[in-house]
């Protein structure tokens, strides 16, 4: 009964999570700052939902397969990120900064 | 409780699929088409759960290791501008907003 009640609180959680960075995502000023919000979703909402689903099938071998899922998007999801964020600064994008210090940069 | 987590996954979706359309910069809709395809991979496992059939969970990996690979492809395309098809020199970066 434990662990029902644990795996619904992870899917939960997740579930949560990803909508609060799919509305953090359309609420954010400028790109950079979005990826923030992607960035919340794509790793802990993952990991919570993924999780609770690891819950739920006990040690099988979905649970493994679950394991794998979880360790790929681990490791890509921050590289995927890094690389949009490196061409989007070398691709010209400028960062949006408060007044004082923008004015000084450009 | 499953169909609760996939109505969540398919707001993000929808979330992010409206980020993508109205992107200013092509930065953003790539961004919102890695979430999009993150989310589907979670909505996969869901749904295999849901449906009780653990093979389906291959598939979810299969998708999560295509859409990195989408992704940093597309990432190749914007800054080099084409994917070495026109025979130009293109080792510079191209300046896009």
């Amino acid at each position: 009964m434990i662990i029902d009640i644990l795996s619904w609180s992870c899917l939960l959680g997740g579930g949560l999570l990803g909508v609060v960075g799919g509305i953090g995502i359309h609420r954010f000023p400028d790109f950079y700052s979005r990826q923030h919000a992607t960035g919340i979703t794509d790793t802990l909402c993952a990991m919570l939902i993924l999780l609770g689903l690891g819950l739920q099938a006990g040690m099988s071998f979905a649970t493994f397969k679950l394991a794998l899922i979880f360790m790929f998007l681990f490791l890509t999801s921050p590289t995927a990120s890094h690389a949009l964020a490196n061409a989007a600064m070398h691709g010209g994008l400028k960062p949006k900064l408060d007044s004082a210090t923008g004015k000084d940069e450009s | 409780m499953l169909t609760a987590v996939s109505l969540a996954i398919l707001i993000t979706m929808g979330l992010a699929l409206a980020r993508a359309l109205m992107g200013p910069t092509v930065y953003d809709r790539i961004a919102a088409i890695n979430m999009f395809g993150t989310k589907t991979v979670l909505l996969i496992a869901v749904f295999a759960f849901l449906s009780g059939r653990m093979d389906l969970l291959d598939i979810a990996l299969v998708y999560a290791l295509i859409n990195f690979i989408g992704v940093v492809a597309v990432l190749k395309l914007v800054i080099y501008g084409d994917f070495h098809s026109s025979g130009k020199d293109n080792t510079k970066p191209v300046k896009v907003d």
